[in-house]
């Protein structure tokens, strides 16, 4: 298929790794500001920013075809799903 | 009869003889599915009898209150390690690994699955898997006594040797994985020309389902367990109230696996079915499309249903009722199966022979099994009847009567292909009706002994149980007196048995168009399918 490979700037990825680093820091941050229930939330939150970061850009995703976004896609909507139907447990008990 | 008496791999250029090594190494090395097929076959086999035998024992054991032959720790071990074995070592890998890997690349017109050599590594990790798991039964302190559900806290307390058993499922999971990602991939990029979506046999369509299930389903094991070794061996604390942790939570993640587990046992069952019944009945299958959609709508909907496994857990009354409802959802497209197979038989010209026997007892044992499961779905009921007899009659009848005779149909419809020769057929139908009736005596008495209030797992039980334990355990009897005569039949047929050439079935998918046993490369010249794969037009028996 496509046999074409994208290279990606030591610049670009520097600054990707920066934002990674900086949102460690805010994970890090926010658990000394009281957001009571939302602490979570936040967490997951920071956590997805930065794994969607590096699996468009240090894994190529960003730069794929259709079919494979779509796989990935699905993959996560299953485990979104998979979370979301454990936590309506915890959150209703 | 001489004639007759001569050795398979003497015939003409095929698999058996086809491969440029010899011996051992040919097997255990080879990268030809059908080879593989049949590695998966002995080794799924083998464990299959395994779990009987341990099965016997438990029969025997509950044959009458107080001990009759084990102690109660060894009654423990012997109940979980017959669901370990039954569970991840026959009944998971036994229809994809074994006949999806012999068959599969055949009816798609392939040469070969897509990553040949993967399909090999997927046997060697589950072969060293099951190597863990036996290892685990005679070192450490001794086989599992968990119970093959592994639940916190008594599986991150207990002194047998859980982590290591644990660990050997752990390998176990990627193989299964490495099978889904092989099957997914054949089946979208090594069609034959005109193999369109629409013409692929139910079989595969099956398959196709149940691989999703196990790439998406099965790493969830495997973090699972990896939780467990953790709180044992690290002591993490993780489902320990005690410590901020939460049991449920266990169930949760186990079952998230574990229910979808459970379509990736009857899903190929149900493609077999789908397969010969129509073959059997010389009709074209009924509903074709319902049948391939419902089979990943069950893929799709099964996936979401697991906390049935946990209303009396403890978990919200809100979460009860979602899931309630969600396992009633599933039983929409399992019924447009039933109804469409039933569909087929409706004035077809139906010859009962055992491989039809077999499926039409599927048919039967899987409607109650399934009927019986709506009872355990419904909260209020499943309440009075939550681990009782009623549910392991419940999985018995789904995952037994269900899969395991779905995969003696198998046996007798397409090993003859493989092997080249054929059974007897008499014997075959007296071991069916055997086992047929010697299945129902002994689960349909454990369904009843769980209405009346029998709890699973324990070791004794009142008076007032002994004469229906009594009955069951003779039920077990009959049913592997009939295992045996099938598999003397079926084996020496194999082996010895007259020549099965052609198309003796009269089946119309692509399996029946090459010669038997096939080429090592499946087909002399590469296929162009003109037909749906129960077009029987001009295919005669």
């Amino acid at each position: 298929m496509n046999e074409h490979h994208h290279i990606i700037s030591y610049k670009k990825l520097t600054a990707i790794w920066l934002a990674l680093l900086a949102l460690t820091a805010l994970t890090v941050a926010i658990t000394r500001v009281e957001l009571g229930g939302y602490k979570v939330l936040g967490a997951l939150v920071i956590a997805c920013a930065k794994a969607g970061l590096v699996i468009a850009v240090f894994m190529h995703m960003k730069y794929e075809g259709r079919l494979l976004r779509w796989l990935l896609f699905l993959a996560l909507l299953t485990l979104a799903i998979f979370i979301g139907l454990t936590f309506f447990d915890v959150l209703y008990r | 009869m001489d004639s007759n008496v001569q050795k398979v791999t003497a015939q003409p250029s095929c698999f058996w003889n086809d491969t440029g090594k010899s011996g051992l190494t040919s097997w255990i090395f080879s990268t030809d599915h059908k080879r593989i097929g049949l590695l998966y076959f002995y080794a799924t086999f083998g464990f299959f009898l395994t779990g009987v035998l341990l099965g016997l024992l438990l029969r025997v054991e509950l044959m009458a209150p107080g001990r009759t032959i084990v102690g109660p720790q060894t009654y423990n071990a012997l109940f979980t390690v017959h669901g370990v074995v039954m569970i991840f070592l026959f009944i998971i890998p036994g229809i994809p690994g074994a006949f999806g890997n012999m068959v599969m690349p055949i009816q798609v017109g392939a040469r070969d699955v897509s990553f040949p050599r993967l399909n090999l590594l997927s046997w060697w990790l589950y072969i060293t898997g099951a190597i863990i798991i036996l290892t685990s039964l005679f070192s450490g302190g001794g086989a599992p006594d968990t119970g093959w559900t592994f639940y916190v806290p008594f599986s991150s307390r207990t002194g047998t040797n859980v982590s290591l058993a644990v660990f050997g499922v752990f390998i176990v999971g990627f193989s299964s994985i490495l099978t889904g990602v092989n099957f997914v991939t054949t089946i979208h990029r090594l069609r034959a020309e005109g193999m369109t979506w629409g013409r692929l046999p139910l079989f595969t369509w099956s398959l196709y389902a149940t691989a999703w299930v196990q790439i998406l389903a099965t790493p969830i094991l495997a973090i699972t367990l990896v939780l467990i070794m953790t709180e044992r061996l690290l002591g993490a604390g993780l489902f320990d109230p005690a410590r901020g942790g939460d049991p449920i939570m266990y169930q949760h993640l186990f079952w998230i696996y574990s229910h979808p587990a459970v379509y990736i046992m009857i899903l190929p069952a149900m493609g077999i079915v789908s397969d010969i019944i129509p073959v059997f009945s010389r009709k074209p299958i009924f509903g074709y499309k319902m049948i391939a959609f419902s089979s990943i709508a069950i893929a799709a909907a099964g996936s979401l249903v697991w906390g049935h496994h946990m209303f009396t857990s403890g978990m919200s009354d809100t979460a009860v009722m979602v899931f309630s409802f969600l396992t009633f959802v599933v039983a929409i497209p399992s019924a447009i199966k039933v109804f469409n197979w039933v569909s087929t038989l409706y004035r077809g010209s139906i010859s009962l022979e055992a491989p039809m026997l077999f499926a039409l007892s599927f048919i039967l044992l899987f409607s109650i099994g399934g009927l019986s499961g709506l009872i355990l779905g419904s909260a209020a009921t499943d309440v009075h009847v939550h681990d009782t007899h009623f549910v392991v009659g419940h999985f018995h009848y789904v995952m037994f009567g269900g899969t395991g005779f779905a995969i003696f149909a198998a046996m007798h419809y397409w090993l003859p292909k493989f092997y080249g020769r054929r059974y007897a057929e008499k014997p075959a139908v007296v071991a069916w009706a055997l086992m047929f009736t010697g299945f129902n005596v002994l689960y349909f008495t454990m369904q009843v002994l769980g209405m009346k209030g029998m709890p699973r797992r324990y070791y004794d039980y009142l008076p007032e149980f002994a004469t229906l334990n009594l009955v069951a355990t003779v039920g077990s009897w009959i049913l592997a007196a009939g295992l045996v005569i099938m598999l003397v039949n079926l084996f020496r047929g194999l082996w010895w048995g007259a020549p099965f050439e052609g198309n003796p079935w009269g089946g119309a998918t692509l399996e029946w168009s090459i010669p038997t046993p096939p080429p090592t490369e499946n087909f002399v010249e590469e296929p162009t399918v003109t037909h749906g794969p129960y077009d029987f037009t001009g295919i005669g028996r």
